[in-house]
């Protein structure tokens, strides 16, 4: 009965959704504001009736309601309660479900929060998340309905995928679809200004928050996708130029590069026309990533099912939104007006600068993932485009990028000094060309010019950004009182850059480390044998079977010490899965460095003499990778408190006042 | 500067970006790209030792020889011609005989492959999209195990 009304409630939502999406644009057309006002109760209760349907399902995956199809596929009574909630979101069905849930989310907080938005603007932009929506609903009814019945109802279900039951799954989805979607209202806010034919300063204060709340949301869940992909697949990698991997990160790319420009257009309302048009690519990547992760054209851990006809509907939407949007933008997009101009060398200099190399960068990675199916399309021939193409490409695009971030907060706006700058940003430069000096001196005989390089950047990321911030409470040049006061009163958006662009800098610290400095020892180890790793030794001890919930595992034991200390034991295991016949690989994992660095060992076949194959990798700072993204999002979220930029919050005249214009305003 | 020439600046700055990455994606590109090819392409084409290739098909039955040392030895098959192939390191769980894999390596001089990657992906019922294509091609195609189930 719930699962049918979790059904009911679906199609409810979805004749909303069509509901929305017409009468408050045509009543933005008319004037109507009685139309208009149909969106906003329109697009809470479509959020309440998704939120419905997805509770039934849930519902019915906690009890095992193995007469759902979904959830006899993907489920199992014998599996832990919250691989049973998170199985929900672990398949295409539900997913999508889940992808819906959140769009139906964005649009009923915009409905919430968006009081003081114009009318005409509100109702189009609803309007238009209403089209998403709309077809995505549809989508869902049409082609992956998750409330099919089965009849006879099975026994038991056939569990979940064996590497999705674990807690980076239950958050990794849902992370990574706020950011996606949320990149929708974005779009809907484009596409409503192109509408409306009217664009200012203001549209970029509305969009921003919105824009800031996707980008810290995809920032995590791309953080926390790879860093699943690190612990769970047991080959110590972190990240793999996948192309499910980069359909993630495009947007990522192309929303940064929004965050930028959209505070160019705030400040300064230049920029207008390029903010419009990244606006509408950032949603056209997130969507063109539903398209490649959900349609099966790639094979890869994500793409669950094929089936033709979802590939072929998907595909549809993605032509009907990016073809529909790009054009409405290349008819109304000349009528938006330009304004502030500024010299090459000025913050919005630096920003446009920031924007093409993103936008670039951006494109390599979107050359070279759909380069292997255009050529298969038009040839037949099959390739696949590897690592090295991206490591090299985007390293030397993103490299002037990153030694141009310490000096874009530095110039001031309109015209810039670079003269000043450099004075400024000495003591970055002396402490980067340092570390450069000493990693290179340390990683001699390893890969000294890899090393100099890379952690002089991630020096000059960091203490560049600092140096900004100190610079603007005046550090040093006046008692440490007056500093503290002038920090505490520098707007969050401030605070948040220097935290962002510092997370940037650990991340490069991370990366940087983990390729220069890791070893890797693959061996096959008998009881009591040693091996020696990054100055420790490591024991193994032997092996044993153990029984989970819904697997069984070989555990080895591993001793770990360093000059006859015991440190740490772990424990890597081989699982299989009965219910999918499905064996796992479990590495285990040792913190050292105060949580930065990785002993990481992992279990391959046992060999015929009673020897076991082992994989075990040193994985220095490599957790700085990961820390960084949680930094830099970190930063998100402190801008995203900004008073300024509080959505509805009218700002107070006397704090108008007040805020010294530093170099950020 | 005028408006103008400030435009053109920009617009001429940002088209010599793009040139030059065009030209580095391209070059990277010829240079990182690695065919797909079954066995019998591979009997067929005589490859250099060079040239990156990824190869496709099954794993035959009973050609496995693992547990003794980290170098594993095996035979890709896809019915008409098999190629044997070794790997130094640790298989991917879903390693098995009968079962389709992609190995990524080069040929030797004697006939056989050297993989430096093996993929075998992340489920029971999963077929590398190319090793499905090239043995449907072949006929020996068994259906999809995995789209029997209802839907």
């Amino acid at each position: 009965m719930i699962v049918e009304i979790g059904h009911y409630a679906l199609v409810l939502a979805f004749a909303l959704a069509l509901v929305q999406s017409i009468l408050p644009v045509w009543g933005a057309r008319t004037r109507d504001a009685q139309l208009m006002a149909v969106a906003g109760p329109a697009a809470l209760a479509q959020f309440l009736f998704v939120a419905l349907a997805f509770g039934a399902l849930t519902w019915a995956a906690v009890v095992s309601d193995f007469s759902v199809a979904n959830v006899f596929e993907n489920s199992h009574s014998a599996k832990p309660l919250q691989f049973k909630i998170s199985g929900v979101w672990g398949n295409h069905e539900g997913s999508m479900l889940l992808w819906v849930l959140i769009l139906a989310l964005f649009g009923a907080m915009v409905a919430a929060f968006g009081r003081n938005l114009p009318e005409t603007l509100k109702a189009n932009a609803l309007g238009v998340q209403a089209w998403i929506a709309s077809a995505f609903l549809l989508f869902i009814l049409a082609t992956s309905n998750p409330f099919q019945r089965l009849s006879p109802a099975p026994m038991e279900g056939r569990d979940l995928n064996p590497i999705l039951q674990d807690w980076g799954l239950a958050i990794h989805p849902p992370l990574l679809y706020l950011g996606y979607v949320g990149f929708s209202i974005s779009f809907a806010f484009a596409v409503a200004a192109l509408i409306d034919g009217r664009i200012d300063a203001a549209w970029a204060r509305w969009v921003r928050p919105w824009t800031l709340a996707a980008w810290v949301f995809l920032t995590l869940g791309i953080a926390m996708g790879s860093y699943w992909a690190y612990y769970e697949l047991g080959w110590g990698g972190w990240w793999f130029w996948d192309p499910v991997e980069n359909a993630s990160f495009m947007p990522w790319l192309s929303g940064t590069a929004l965050l930028h420009s959209a505070i160019v257009m705030e400040k300064r309302n230049a920029l207008k026309v390029w903010t419009i048009l990244l606006a509408i690519l950032t949603f056209s990547l997130s969507l063109l990533g539903t398209f490649l992760v959900r349609s099966g054209v790639l094979t890869s851990v994500h793409a669950f099912a094929t089936d033709p006809a979802r590939g072929v509907f998907i595909l549809m939407i993605l032509t009907l939104f990016i073809g529909g949007s790009l054009a409405l933008f290349a008819w109304r997009g000349s009528t938006l007006t330009q304004g502030g101009i500024f010299a090459p060398i000025s913050r919005e200099g630096a920003l446009v600068f920031n924007n093409l190399f993103l936008t670039v960068s951006c494109l390599a990675v979107f050359v070279g993932t759909l380069y292997p199916l255009v050529l298969e399309a038009v040839t037949g021939d099959k390739i696949s485009v590897g690592a090295p193409f991206f490591n090299v490409v985007f390293g030397i695009i993103v490299v002037p990028l990153l030694l141009v971030v310490p000096i874009g907060p530095f110039l001031a706006w309109k015209r810039g000094d670079l003269g000043a700058v450099a004075e400024r940003l000495a003591v970055a430069l002396v402490v980067a060309l340092v570390v450069a000096a000493i990693t290179g001196w340390i990683s001699r005989g390893v890969a000294p010019v890899l090393a100099a390089l890379g952690f002089g950047l991630a020096a000059w990321l960091v203490v560049g950004a600092l140096a900004e911030f100190a610079f603007r409470i005046r550090l040093f040049a006046e008692p440490i009182g007056t500093s503290l006061r002038r920090a505490r009163g520098l707007p969050r958006s401030a605070w948040g850059m220097t935290i962002a662009h510092v997370g940037v800098g650990l991340s490069v610290v991370g990366i940087v480390a983990e390729s220069a400095w890791k070893t890797e020892h693959i061996l096959i180890m008998k009881p009591n044998d040693t091996v020696e790793v990054a100055g420790m030794t490591v024991q193994y001890q032997g092996s044993a079977p153990r029984k989970g919930p819904n697997f069984q595992e070989q555990t080895g034991v591993f001793a770990v010490s360093r000059g006859g200390v015991l440190l740490t034991t772990l424990r890597p295991a081989k699982r299989f899965y009965p219910a999918r016949q499905m064996p796992t690989t479990e590495a285990a994992i040792g913190q050292f460095d105060l949580y930065a660095s990785n002993l990481y060992i992992s279990l391959g076949d046992a060999q015929t003499d009673g020897g076991m194959a082992v994989r075990i990798y040193w994985k220095p700072f490599v957790n700085f990778i990961w820390y960084g993204c949680v930094v830099m999002a970190l930063g998100g979220f402190v801008s995203l408190s900004d008073r300024r930029l509080r959505v509805g919050a009218p700002v107070p005249a006397r704090l108008a006042g007040r805020v010294p214009v530093g170099a950020a305003e | 500067m005028t408006r103008k020439q400030r435009r053109l600046t920009m617009i001429g700055t940002a088209g010599a970006v793009l040139a030059l990455a065009a030209g580095l994606i391209f070059w990277a590109l010829s240079d990182s790209v690695a065919f797909f090819n079954s066995p019998s392409d591979v009997m067929a084409k005589r490859l250099p030792p060079e040239q990156r290739i990824r190869l496709g098909g099954l794993v035959k039955e009973g050609s496995v020889v693992r547990g003794e040392g980290t170098t594993v030895r095996f035979e890709i098959t896809d019915k008409a011609v098999s190629i044997p192939v070794t790997y130094t390191g640790i298989l991917p769980d879903l390693f098995r005989e009968g079962q389709g894999v992609v190995a990524e390596g080069r040929m030797t001089g004697e006939g056989s492959f050297r993989a430096d990657h093996v993929l075998a992906k992340h489920d029971e019922n999963y077929m590398p999209k190319e090793v499905a294509d090239s043995l449907k091609a072949q006929g020996h195609w068994q259906g999809d195990k995995g789209a029997g189930a209802p839907k």
